[in-house]
């Protein structure tokens, strides 16, 4: 076991190489000028150079990359070329945010993929399970901030029920999660439809019906929690699955986590932050992988780590 | 010059960023609204630019302003600093402003230059040295009393290129700056304290615009300690010895400014606090202020509000014009052909509808015919410029042999309303026989290939276009007309160069004496209508800014159209309903 997690955590170290190293070079590749925007239009050519000089901009592509990852290794992510301030100090304090709507996301997936996937399994090619089946693939394919705005002009806009936007409250939370979740909800609600019409198959079910036994009893003993081992282990991959969505649900909300600093970040080029958080995302991408990797087993016992 | 903001198609993450850009431009797509936001700060604008929008505002404010109350700001993005060495964006440039002092400011709601630190200033005969003497017993926030080492440390933090001050260009005039910023000296060598009270500037060349730059937020005077203390986060930890002080600064969601209940300008600030909200969406900030919830929406009247809010009767007094010292301008490149040919330039200047692409942005600008926006002073009303005339630009063409048209590349901003601007242009174009493609591109990709000698055959400006950032009138000229903006990386992306303008902005630019202010002003005036014979822009319109703001907060007249912060000056502005 802990041969393993050692064996996982070198990887994820790997892992995190290869995307800093890609994420590094990608941004280099831009054609903009960092040193430019940060010396500002009066600037002249010699301050630009200074500038240049003072950001390690001047070096070449690998030393200005050796120099990002020793002091990365120091736990430096270096400091933010428009604010000036440290990227760590940016970024961790907004993670309690994020954290929070990934939670609230995963409790609407959770319910809402897994009763509706629940629900079209039992009512299996009725016209209600094509309802639920159609609205899961529109749920899937829509882009995450268009599915946001949507909810957010319907519900808070125009019916009110909700606050606009905002932070801090239990009421402010509903929203962005909301849009957050529905995404994952679609694929939920299809892998729960398919496993449970799986596991009603079994023999097990079989037997229990042969028992006698009644239909709830059947679900609620046998079925449901037969369906939802694989399930669970999946929650810890949907972390990466969110940060993507996050960016930009934090944005249409104006919620006040690391996917709002990214995406300023992204449309001031501010390389630092951009760096930073992609770092960041990977680690909690690897770790949610790990951590659901490890939680696999205790839940399947059919499940061997190797 | 604003900050630049770039699209970068990287790894899936910032891919969906990409995505999501679109929305945001359709948010806050509207014209002045979406330039504004991208655009640089204050744009400060002549008092005579002032006084008709003045007229505009505050009708039933009340006589006497009282101390006390509160007013909440909202803004779509976050402040990303508050160290006025570096804040450099419209937003944080105003609440900058209520932070922090220099030795000069413009009186609110005007660009009357006045003293504000100093207390008095005199300038030598040949305009080389300034001595201001300061206003005693002023205190920073921490209660120090703020002394002429202050104003000096100040200083030499902006232009020392560790700090990478966007504004540290502007005081190349100072004495010693360049061994300064190239390390060789320890000090900035232009400035020096005879006593505690006096600090003495000294320039290499004259500069008649030194006292706008003792206004200018880069040189507002912080307290050094306070500076270290900060461990280089004094962007989020703000002493100043201005009228607000930090009271809270929550990331991503507020900014708290509390009353400083010391500062020197007695019964002002009259608010006692200021929230700023972060995040919140134009549009429904907008709708909040309209019930009441919030006082000033800071994104200004988004897009799709904007005819529905400017022709309702019932906010007629809560909104405001500003004229922005704003040109919105297509550079054509002058090495690139067929644009080395001064007949094709005049053509293209002649082609363009003005009129057509100011309806298209629902009229927040007005048509420009030189480089200079009409609030500027030596803006010549007198200059007619080319007309639009698609008869006598084909005539033109056919004049430079190109009478069968040619094909080029109009490189544009990809956020709307520029690419539906540069369509405007392009049918235009193609009337007179020239069939322009369109390279819609990120900010950051059209300027580097301005910066490039043969990079961009045209550009048009939108979105990254010059907003002065103090009244005057060599602002417009140095960077993006003159030679020394022609270089590779520079900001003159037409390439124009002419020697004979550079030595006359040069001369003008030493006429330091007040009593000739006016001679030069008309001075300037003359260099760009003579520059527009050469035609290397062809201009074409100046945005206004609307501010609109709840009735129970109002303002003395024009504080609301002041061009020098936007959305307004938080210093003067009171509450109507304290007892």
């Amino acid at each position: 076991m802990s041969a393993y997690v050692l064996r996982r955590l070198i990887q994820a170290a790997l892992i995190l190489l290869g995307v800093s190293i890609l994420t590094f070079c990608l941004l280099y590749l831009l054609p903009a000028d960092p040193a430019r925007q940060v010396a500002g239009r009066t600037a002249s050519v010699d301050q630009v150079e200074r500038v240049r000089e003072q950001l390690g901009l001047n070096l070449p592509i690998w030393q200005q990359y050796g120099r990002y990852l020793w002091n990365l290794l120091h736990g430096d992510l270096g400091r933010s070329y428009l604010q000036r301030s440290e990227v760590t100090t940016l970024i961790f304090p907004r993670v309690p945010a994020t954290a929070l709507l990934m939670c609230g996301a995963i409790f609407f997936e959770l319910v809402l993929g897994l009763t509706f996937g629940l629900v079209a399994a039992l009512k299996r090619n009725s016209a209600l399970d094509q309802a639920i089946m159609a609205a899961t693939f529109i749920f899937i394919s829509m882009p995450a901030f268009l599915l946001g705005l949507l909810l957010l002009y319907f519900f808070a806009v125009h019916l009110g029920w909700f606050p606009i936007g905002g932070y801090g409250q239990f009421k402010n939370l509903i929203l962005p999660s909301l849009s957050l979740g529905l995404l994952g909800a679609g694929w939920y609600a299809q892998q729960m439809r398919s496993t449970v019409i799986e596991v009603l198959r079994q023999d097990y079910v079989r037997t229990a019906r042969a028992k006698g036994l009644n239909r709830l009893r059947i679900l609620g003993l046998h079925v449901v929690p037969n369906a939802l081992l694989p399930i669970i282990a999946m929650i810890g991959l949907d972390i990466g699955f969110f940060m993507g969505g996050a960016v930009l649900i934090e944005s249409v909300y104006g919620w006040p986590g690391i996917g709002q600093l990214t995406w300023q970040a992204i449309q001031q080029l501010d390389i630092p932050i951009i760096m930073g958080v992609m770092l960041i995302v990977a680690f909690a991408v690897a770790m949610g992988s790990l951590i659901a990797d490890l939680i696999a087993p205790l839940i399947d016992p059919r499940i061997k780590l190797r | 010059m604003k900050r630049l903001m770039a699209s970068v198609s990287v790894l899936a993450l910032i891919a969906l960023g990409a995505c999501d850009q679109k929305k945001e431009e359709q948010q806050s797509s509207a014209p002045a609204a979406t330039e504004q936001s991208q655009s640089q700060p204050a744009a400060p604008a002549t008092t005579e630019a002032t006084q008709p929008a003045a007229t505009q505002v505050a009708a039933g404010a009340p006589a006497t302003p009282k101390q006390g109350g509160e007013a909440t700001v909202t803004f779509k993005d976050d402040i990303p600093t508050l160290d006025p060495a570096i804040g450099y964006d419209w937003k944080n440039w105003s609440m900058i402003k209520a932070m922090f002092d220099g030795l000069m400011d413009y009186k609110p709601g005007t660009t009357e230059l006045i003293p504000d630190l100093a207390e008095s200033y005199e300038v030598s005969q040949d305009g080389l040295t300034y001595t201001f003497k300061l206003r005693k017993g002023v205190k920073f926030h921490n209660g120090r009393e703020m002394k002429a080492a202050d104003v000096k440390y100040s200083l030499e933090r902006t232009c020392d290129p560790k700090t990478q001050s966007p504004g540290a260009g502007y005081y190349a005039s100072l004495k010693g700056f360049d061994d300064f910023q190239a390390g060789k000296a320890k000090e900035l060598a232009g400035v020096t304290t005879p006593d505690d009270y006096t600090v003495k500037i000294e320039l290499s060349h004259p500069d008649a615009t030194l006292l706008h730059l003792m206004a200018l937020n880069f040189s507002f005077v912080v307290p050094k300690e306070e500076v270290e203390k900060s461990g280089g986060d004094f962007g989020h930890k703000p002493v100043g010895t201005g009228a607000f002080k930090l009271g809270e600064w929550v990331p991503g969601q507020r900014i708290v400014f509390e009353r400083n209940k010391d500062y020197y300008r007695s019964g002002e600030p009259y608010l006692d606090k200021i929230t700023f909200e972060i995040g919140q969406d134009p549009t429904v900030a907008l709708t909040r202020m309209q019930k009441g919830e919030i006082d000033i929406p800071g994104d200004g009247i988004p897009p799709a509000k904007f005819v529905e809010v400017t022709q309702d009767p019932s906010l007629k007094d809560q909104i405001a014009i500003t004229e922005q010292l704003h040109t919105g301008y297509v550079t054509m490149n002058v090495n690139i052909k067929p644009f080395d040919n001064v007949l094709v330039r005049q053509a293209v200047n002649m082609a363009i509808n003005k009129d057509r692409i100011v309806k298209l942005i629902n009229g927040r600008a007005v048509p420009a015919n030189q480089p200079l926006p009409p609030a500027m002073p030596g803006y010549d009303k007198t200059y007619e410029g080319y007309k639009y005339d698609v008869e006598g630009a084909k005539a033109k063409l056919k004049e430079a042999g190109l009478e069968k048209g040619f094909e080029t590349d109009l490189y544009v901003m990809n956020t709307d309303p520029q690419p539906r601007i540069a369509q405007a242009i392009q049918s235009d174009l193609a009337a007179i026989g020239i069939k322009a493609n369109i390279k819609s591109q990120d900010m950051g990709t059209v300027i580097a290939a301005g910066g490039k000698k043969d990079g961009a055959p045209m550009i048009w400006s939108g979105g990254m276009a010059w907003i002065a950032d103090f009244p005057d009138p060599s602002n417009f000229y140095t960077a993006i007309l003159g030679c020394g903006g022609a270089v590779d990386g520079g900001w003159n992306w037409a390439w124009y160069c002419n020697k004979d303008l550079d030595a006359r902005a040069d001369k003008a630019n030493a006429i330091t004496d007040p009593a000739k202010q006016g001679e030069r002003a008309a001075e300037w005036g003359k260099i760009y209508t003579d520059l527009m014979k050469d035609a290397p822009w062809a201009p074409i319109f100046n945005e206004k800014a609307y501010v609109i703001h709840s009735k129970r907060i109002q303002g003395p007249n024009g504080v609301f159209a002041d061009p020098i912060h936007i959305p307004v000056n938080y210093d003067v502005i009171y509450a109507t309903d304290v007892k």
